[in-house]
């Protein structure tokens, strides 16, 4: 087993096993599927909208090349400076390099899940600068040195009591449990973060080819401010985002604020075009878009999976997930969790070293079927455990697949198979649940199924 | 010659690209045998009207979604029937409040009403200091458009002050005309792409209800970082 | 009509009562009944395992048999589904593609084939107790079948049923999910028994038995008060209660 997967399992293990843990996340959770559920029922035809969305994807994602080029020249027409980047350790360094040339010391951030992906913040402070969430939920986890729990509501693994102790430490504030006072408190510390700042770092929920433009949607207002105050704006955006037209917009801004946060709309949608044009009252003097890749072009390359670069990252999929609902974020040891993680992870960071997250899947289905752009979710986890176990077979499950194989089609073999069970299972308790019990892995918390005295093929012969 | 390096990653990242996409992907859909179509003929975007959610025809019909809607956001919404009532509500409003300081832009509608209020005035013109905005009582600007649809205001970098001033003050007061009220999401990109066809702002943005977070156990709080209260005054 | 029953290998070894059930069903509305004995088992643990060349050897001999049939039947909805969708996939690009495509084309899941195909919802049961009905993932999400045992089991004389929370949630099972990742999969099958205890119910009925075995497990161990049964052996419940 690689480090991985032994630390998904050690993790696993714990998390189901606290309860407190598991009932605080069903409960959040079952607040977001009543408001989705509520939204979704506002459009005229939801199935027809998310199928107009992945074909719009599709779009965009099977010309990315086209797309591209015609994104960055739009941007870089009016004075954007746009930069690419094959991997992490080169997008680092691009930003960092961005900060020096600057002198610049402070940097503020809203949310970037690209910059999870390639640790920036460890970069960022390694470098020298101060850096600051100012994301409500990312600040909450920086202060805790913590990585966010959901890609989108990054501290709902807490409680308001939690919070209130974090911050009494970190900030020296009086207790309180009212989340209101909280969020004021955090307001209070990052309002002047945002006017003394530098740099302000924003992710890119969309990039808009026609115009050149990266769209954000936030609820705070904090990448509004982020991307308002500092004299220079670097937003990081991974290749797949592009949209072909502005419009498009029309469709994906409440499609996400619906599967993401059962919104109509997210507070706050913004597309930013440039730095502070000519007669405009403020802005950043400089806007930096770094394009990263980052083994995106590898997922791109597995035609079968493509459709994953569909993603808006609404978490939708984490939300209704059995899986995610038992164990939580932190579990899964990966920047994106639940089950868009499953399936990208192993493509971005090596299928051998995260296969165990396909197939840590019951195959429900529930992801496909809430994704606004119809990615076939549980299907490729299923395709990754072929093309992993393609590549690697587990030693001793090809031989038992392959005897299997060999009962299943032998029936006598098979009703002799179901004789023995029988006899087996009377001396089964004997074992049962023992370090010797070749089923423990169900017989821990299970009782087993008994062949039945007669079986059916025996009752059917009884009919003749 | 030396490569410029940069040069070199666009190529190669669109070099990827281009040999990844040799390979033709499945069709959205596709796996489960819905009739599809090859998505080149298709034209999702002109059917995105007919998907969302259903907006009246009427003015009436209009303004009454943009209010439930306003409502349900937890923004304030006024109807009003003459620049003088705005004015007069305006300054009700300043009153209650007790606003020492405000924040605004030049535009036909901002200026008499603003004036009207007799208050130092940080005007983002001809540029201002941040902290000086920040320690403004309430931003007022005007916008580009009301949405019906999703109660949203749709301002711009060049329609309502620039960046900073609907989020940096706490309150956000927007002040628009019953023409500019528009029933989708679909007309609010029509209406950019007609008004701003020589270039677009460098910001455009959708604003819909005052900040909120729910990041602390999923409970609402209004001005997580933006304004805690939003007023839409239109007339 | 001449039906041919697939019974899965967990069905004729642990629960043959419901595929028993799912033969008296049929042949009192008047069909025939075929069940090609020679059929053991689907491929779907080798297939959900990664190792889909053992899975096509299993699925070949299903391909083969039943190439001929008129209609196919299966008592599971996780089977039919790895029948009616999977085998496609697992034979693409293959010489089996087109009787992959062809047998999905007349497969059916049991409750799907009575109310869809026959048309029947009453079956003349009685079963007087108070029920609440698990939806299996691949029945509802790969299959689509939500409304079609609850119409046969609308007709039961004597049954309540009352809905879970939890209905379309996963139970947990997963095939070899189960064994694997033991632990995740205890957790869903608590969360799934807990819905299904709020409701007051006595039994938990389902389509699919594989999901029924692991919930069955998790009750036993855990000593609840509630039973789990197959959908096939409520609709041919028909004994009178004794007082």
């Amino acid at each position: 087993m690689t480090p991985a997967a032994s630390q998904f399992k050690k993790n696993a293990t714990a998390l189901t096993a606290d309860l407190r843990h598991r009932a605080l996340i069903r409960t959040a959770l079952k607040k977001y599927e009543v408001v989705r559920d509520d939204k979704v029922s506002r459009f005229q035809n939801w199935q027809s909208a998310r199928q107009s969305a992945a074909e719009i994807k599709w779009d965009a994602v099977n010309h990315l090349d086209t797309h591209l080029v015609e994104f960055a020249r739009n941007l870089e027409a009016r004075g954007t400076q746009v930069h690419w980047a094959s991997n992490a350790a080169q997008a680092r360094e691009i930003i960092i390099g961005i900060i020096q040339e600057r002198k610049a010391h402070s940097i503020i951030k809203s949310k970037v899940m690209t910059g999870e992906e390639i640790h920036l913040n460890d970069a960022l402070e390694k470098a020298g600068f101060e850096v600051v969430e100012s994301d409500l939920g990312e600040y909450i986890v920086q202060l805790r040195h913590e990585a966010p729990y959901h890609f989108v509501f990054p501290a709902m693994h807490l409680t308001r009591g939690e919070i209130s102790d974090l911050f009494s430490k970190e900030l020296g504030t009086a207790p309180t449990d009212s989340p209101e006072e909280l969020t004021m408190i955090a307001r209070r510390v990052l309002r002047d973060k945002y006017i003394t700042a530098d740099i302000g770092i924003s992710g890119a929920n969309f990039g808009i080819a026609e115009t050149g433009m990266i769209s954000i949607t936030e609820n705070e207002g904090n990448a509004r401010l982020t991307c308002a105050l500092p004299k220079v704006h670097i937003a990081l955006m991974g290749i797949e985002k592009i949209l072909p037209k502005l419009e498009d917009l029309a469709l994906f801004l409440p499609m996400l604020a619906t599967a993401g946060a059962g919104q109509v709309m997210t507070g706050y949608n913004t597309m930013y075009g440039g730095p502070r044009q000519p007669g405009e009252a403020d802005g950043p003097e400089a806007f930096h878009v770094v394009l990263l890749d980052n083994n995106r072009t590898q997922l791109l390359a597995d035609a079968e999976q493509r459709d994953a670069l569909h993603c808006i990252r609404c978490g939708g999929c984490l939300n209704v997930c059995p899986i995610y609902k038992n164990i939580g974020g932190h579990a899964y040891g990966a920047t994106y969790q639940g089950p868009i993680g499953a399936v990208i992870t192993p493509h971005l960071r090596g299928l051998q070293q995260w296969k165990h997250l396909s197939f840590a899947s019951s195959l429900c289905g529930a992801c496909t079927q809430t994704c606004p752009v119809k990615i076939d979710l549980h299907h490729h986890l299923l395709q990754s455990r072929r093309n992993a176990i393609a590549q690697k077979p587990v030693w001793w499950e090809k031989p038992l697949f392959q005897a299997l194989a060999f009962l299943f089609n032998h029936a006598g073999l098979f009703s002799l198979g179901m004789k023995l069970g029988r006899i087996g299972q009377v001396f089964h308790p004997l074992i049962k649940n023992t370090g010797i019990d070749p089923v423990r892995a169900w017989t821990r918390s299970r009782e087993l199924p008994k062949v039945a005295p007669q079986t059916f093929r025996e009752w059917w012969q009884t009919r003749k | 010659m030396v490569a410029n390096p940069k040069m070199n990653e666009r190529e190669n990242i669109l070099g990827r690209i281009r040999e990844a996409l040799s390979l033709p992907a499945p069709i959205p859909g596709a796996h489960h045998g819905e009739p599809s179509h090859p998505v080149s003929e298709c034209d999702a975007a002109a059917h995105i009207p007919e998907w969302l959610p259903r907006v009246g025809v009427t003015f009436e019909e209009q303004i009454a979604l943009f209010r439930t809607n306003a409502t349900e956001l937890k923004a304030d919404f006024l109807l009003l029937d003459s620049q003088e009532e705005l004015v007069a509500k305006l300054r009700e409003i300043a009153a209650a409040e007790g606003w020492k300081k405000v924040a605004t832009h030049s535009h036909e509608l901002t200026d008499d009403a603003c004036a009207a209020l007799g208050l130092p005035m940080v005007r983002t013109d001809n540029g201002y200091e941040a902290r000086d905005m920040e320690s403004c009582d309430v931003g007022i600007s005007a916008c580009d458009a009301l949405i019906a649809q999703t109660g949203s205001v749709l301002v711009t970098s060049q329609s309502a002050g620039g960046r900073a001033l609907s989020v940096l003050p706490p309150h956000h007061v927007v002040l628009a005309r019953r023409e500019q009220l528009i029933a989708d999401l679909p007309s609010a990109f029509a209406l950019l792409k007609t008004k701003y066809a020589s270039g677009y702002p460098s910001l455009i943005s959708f604003i819909t209800g005052p900040s909120r977070t729910g990041d602390i156990e999923r409970i609402l709080v209004l001005g997580a970082h933006g304004p805690k209260k939003l007023t839409i005054l239109c007339v | 009509m001449k039906i041919t029953l697939f019974i899965p290998c967990f069905i004729d070894a642990c629960f043959p009562k419901a595929g028993a059930s799912a033969v008296e069903i049929l042949e009192r509305l008047g069909h025939t009944i075929d069940y090609p004995k020679e059929l053991t088992c689907c491929g779907q643990p080798a297939f959900n395992s990664g190792y889909w060349e053992e899975s096509r050897t299993t699925a070949i001999k299903v391909l083969e048999r039943l190439k001929d049939t008129e209609v196919v039947v299966i008592v599971s909805g996780s089977c039919g589904a790895m029948i009616k969708n999977f085998y496609p996939e697992l034979f693409a690009g293959t010489e089996y593609e087109e009787a992959a495509r062809s047998l999905s084309a007349k497969v059916y899941e049991f409750s799907d084939f009575l109310v869809t195909k026959l048309g029947v919802g009453d079956l003349g049961a009685q079963f007087p107790h108070k029920v609440t009905f698990h939806d299996g993932c691949h029945g509802l999400r790969e299959l689509g079948i939500k409304q079609q045992p609850r119409k046969l089991l609308a007709h039961v004389r004597g049954l309540e049923l009352v809905e879970m929370g939890e209905a379309e949630s996963c139970c947990g099972f997963g095939g070899t999910f189960s064994a694997k990742f033991p632990m995740i999969s205890t957790a869903m099958g608590e969360n799934k028994y807990g819905s299904a205890l709020e409701t007051g119910a006595e039994y938990i009925v389902s389509n699919d038995s594989s999901c029924l075995m692991h919930i069955q497990g998790l009750l036993d161990r855990q000593g609840k008060p509630l039973r789990t049964i197959h959908l096939a052996e409520v609709l041919n419940h028909r004994q009178l209660p004794h007082s």
